[in-house]
C-alpha cells in the first residue's frame, strides 16, 4: 500500500534576525517571500513568508547572510 | 503539526554572539546583503557538520570580517593586518592535528599580506584560506583594492581604475595555480542560489583537504559589498556576475587533491628539556654549571659600546664580550648598527650585560666602558659615558689624550700599532680584549675572577671565529699580548 506523499515545506523568516537585504526574495524560486513595510528591532522592514507551497529547496536559507533569520521546515505530520 | 528543521541556524556559530557589543546579540556586524554572511554560513555549516569544531581555529583578518571570532564556534585567532599565513604556518607546524581556516579579504591577502600569503601557498602549508574578493575596501569606506576592475570607481580611483596608474586587478587564484605546492584552487561567486551551493562544495572540499592534511587549498570568493558598491541586492549579483566574472572567471583552477599524499612535516616537540636542547648549545661545563661572577661589579647593569670603522673589528669584539658573559652565565645583549657599506664606514655595537633580565638592548647613555678605534667614534659616542664610565681607546689612531668628566676615567692603548708589530692588524680588536681584561683586573675584578679571563675569552673567541682555527689561534694570542701591554702600561 505504498503511496507517493509529496513533502510538504515551511519557511519561517525571524523579523528580529533579518536585515531586510531582499536577498531572499530574489532567491525563491516560488516567490514565496516578500518585504513588508513593518520595521523590526534594528529598523528595517523585514521579509516575510507569504502563501504557502514552500518546496525546501534552501535557497532562501543559503541567500540569506543572516546566521538564523531564515529557517525551513519540513512538516512531517499532521494532526 | 509537527516539523523538523531542514535549513536552520547553522551550529558552526555560537548561539548568541555574546562578545558582540550592544543589545543585538543573534545577527552579525555585517551590512544587510553583506556577502561575508552568506560565506560564513557556508563555513560555520561544514565545521559542525565535519564535527571538527573542537580541532578548527579560524584566523580572523583585519577588515570588514575583523571580527569572525565573534561567531563561530571554534578555535579564534585575530592577526595583524595581512599576517594571516604567518600565524596558520606556525599553528599548522606547531600541531599537525588542529585544522587550520585562514579568512581573508582583499586588502588583508591581496594588498599587504600579499607576500606573507604566496609564499605560504608555495611552502603548501597545510591550511585552507578562503579570500573574499568584493573589488573594494569595505571596513575603511570604499577604497580601490587590488582587485577593483577596470573603470571602477573607488574613493581613491574617482575617475576610474587604470591600468597605467593603478595596474591591473590582481588575479589570485590564475597566480596561485601556477604554484606547485597547492592542492586545490577554486574560483566560485556568491551570486544566485546555483553559486552559492557551488561555492558550498569548494568550502567544504577545502576544509576536507586540510582534514586529510593534504597541504594548501584555496578558494576565492566573488562576494558582493552592496553598501560600498551602492547597489540593490539584486544589482549587486548583476554585477559580479556580468562584471567581476569576465575578468574574474569561475571554476576549478587546480585540483590534484587526490593524487597528493597528506603532507609530513618534522614532528614538532613539545618536551622543555628537548627544546632548551635544540636553541641553546651546551656551556663550557654543562648548561647546568651555573657558576656566576662573584666581582661587586656585575651586581647591576653593565653597558658596553664599541664604535669605529666597519672592518676594524668593532662588531666582533662586542660579540666576544657578548660571549664572555654568556659564558660566565650572565644574561647578554648585542645590538650592531652599522652603514650601507660592508668596510670602510662607521660602526658600533652595544654590549649589555646582566644577572637579571635586560630590558633593552640600546645604549646611548650611561654607558660603562665605552671602547673607540677611532676618532669619529670618540666625538660622536664620549658624551653617552656614563658618571663613572671608562673610555678605552686606540691611540694610534687617537693622539691626543681626549678629556673626561671628573671620576671617568680614559685609558689609552695602541691598539693598531700592537696588532701591526704582531703581524696582523686586524687582530687590533683582540688586542683591545686583553687590554680590557688587564684594566678589569686591575680595578674591577676579584682574583677569582680574574683568573678566569683569559680562558672564558678564548672560549668566546673559539664560538664567534669556529670553524677557523688559525683565527682563533692567532687571536688568542693577540689578546695575551693585549693584556701584558696593558698591565705593563698600568704598573
Ligand atoms: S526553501 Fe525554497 S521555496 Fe521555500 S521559501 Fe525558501 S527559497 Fe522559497
Ligand atoms: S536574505 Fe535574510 S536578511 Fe535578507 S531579507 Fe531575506 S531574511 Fe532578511
Amino acid at each position: 500500500m505504498s503511496q507517493v506523499v509529496k513533502k510538504k515545506f515551511r519557511c519561517h523568516p525571524e523579523p528580529n534576525e533579518c536585515k531586510g537585504c531582499g536577498r531572499c526574495v530574489n532567491a525563491c524560486p516560488k516567490k514565496l517571500l516578500k518585504l513588508g513595510s513593518a520595521l523590526n528591532i534594528m529598523g528595517v522592514p523585514y521579509a516575510e513568508y507569504v502563501g504557502d507551497g514552500c518546496i525546501g529547496c534552501g535557497a532562501c536559507f543559503y541567500t540569506c547572510p543572516e546566521p538564523g533569520a531564515i529557517t525551513v521546515f519540513e512538516i512531517t505530520g499532521e494532526e | 503539526m509537527s516539523e523538523v528543521v531542514k535549513f536552520g541556524r547553522p551550529k558552526g556559530f555560537f548561539e548568541t554572539f555574546e562578545r558582540r557589543p550592544g543589545s543585538i546579540k543573534k545577527n552579525m556586524s555585517y551590512c544587510p546583503g553583506c556577502g561575508h554572511g552568506v560565506l560564513h554560513k557556508l563555513i560555520a555549516e561544514a565545521i559542525a557538520d565535519f564535527g571538527i569544531q573542537d580541532k578548527t581555529t579560524l584566523i580572523s583578518p583585519v577588515g570588514c570580517s575583523v571580527f569572525a571570532y565573534f561567531y563561530f564556534d571554534c578555535f579564534g585567532l585575530q592577526v595583524p593586518h595581512g599576517r594571516s599565513a604567518a600565524a596558520a604556518t606556525g599553528l599548522t607546524r606547531a600541531n599537525p592535528e588542529s585544522i587550520v581556516i585562514g579568512y581573508q579579504g582583499d586588502g588583508d591577502l591581496a594588498a599587504i599580506g600579499f607576500n606573507a600569503f604566496i609564499q605560504a601557498a608555495n611552502r603548501g602549508e597545510n591550511y585552507c584560506v578562503f579570500f573574499v574578493n568584493n573589488a573594494i575596501y569595505g571596513m575603511t569606506g570604499g577604497q580601490m583594492a587590488p582587485t577593483s576592475l577596470l573603470g571602477q570607481k573607488t574613493t581613491t580611483s574617482p575617475y576610474g581604475r587604470n591600468a597605467l596608474t593603478e595596474g591591473y586587478p590582481l588575479k589570485v587564484c590564475e597566480m596561485v595555480s601556477q604554484l606547485e605546492a597547492p592542492v586545490y584552487v577554486e574560483r566560485v561567486a556568491l551570486t544566485s542560489p546555483a553559486n552559492i551551493l557551488k561555492a558550498r562544495k569548494a568550502v567544504r572540499k577545502a576544509i576536507k583537504i586540510s582534514m586529510e592534511k593534504k597541504g594548501f587549498a584555496f578558494v576565492e570568493v566573488l562576494s558582493g559589498c552592496p553598501v560600498n558598491l551602492k547597489l540593490k541586492p539584486a544589482d549587486m549579483d548583476k554585477f559580479i556576475e556580468e562584471n567581476m566574472t569576465k575578468y574574474f572567471p569561475l571554476g576549478v583552477f587546480k585540483d590534484v587533491a587526490d593524487e597528493r599524499e597528506p603532507v609530513k612535516r618534522a614532528t614538532p616537540v613539545y618536551d622543555r628539556a628537548k627544546v632548551e636542547e635544540t636553541l641553546y648549545r651546551a656551556m663550557p661545563g654543562g648548561n647546568e654549571a651555573h657558576e656566576s661572577l662573584e666581582s661587586p661589579l656585575f651586581d647591576r647593569e653593565l653597558r658596553v659600546k664599541i664604535g669605529g670603522f666597519g672592518g676594524q673589528g668593532v662588531l666582533s669584539l662586542g660579540l666576544i664580550l657578548a660571549a664572555m658573559g654568556k659564558y660566565r652565565n650572565l644574561n647578554v645583549s648585542w645590538l650592531p648598527s652599522y652603514g650601507p657599506e660592508m668596510r670602510g664606514g662607521t660602526a658600533n655595537c652595544a654590549v649589555i650585560l646582566n644577572k637579571g633580565a635586560i630590558g633593552s638592548p640600546i645604549v646611548d647613555s650611561n654607558c660603562d666602558l665605552l671602547v673607540v678605534l677611532n676618532r669619529p667614534s670618540l666625538d660622536k659616542y664620549l658624551p653617552e659615558l656614563g658618571e663613572n664610565g671608562v673610555l678605552m681607546y686606540d691611540s694610534s689612531t687617537i693622539k691626543d689624550a681626549p678629556k673626561v668628566k671628573p671620576g671617568q676615567k680614559a685609558i689609552a692603548i695602541s691598539a693598531g700599532d700592537i696588532a701591526e708589530e704582531f703581524g696582523n692588524l686586524k687582530c687590533a680588536n683582540a688586542v683591545m680584549l686583553g687590554a680590557i681584561g688587564a684594566v678589569l683586573t686591575k680595578y674591577y675584578l676579584t682574583p677569582a675572577d680574574a683568573a678566569k679571563f683569559q680562558e672564558t675569552a678564548e672560549a668566546a673567541i673559539a664560538e664567534c671565529f669556529a670553524g677557523k682555527d688559525k683565527i682563533v689561534a692567532m687571536n688568542a694570542e693577540a689578546c695575551k699580548l693585549g693584556y701584558t701591554k696593558m698591565q705593563n702600561a698600568q704598573s
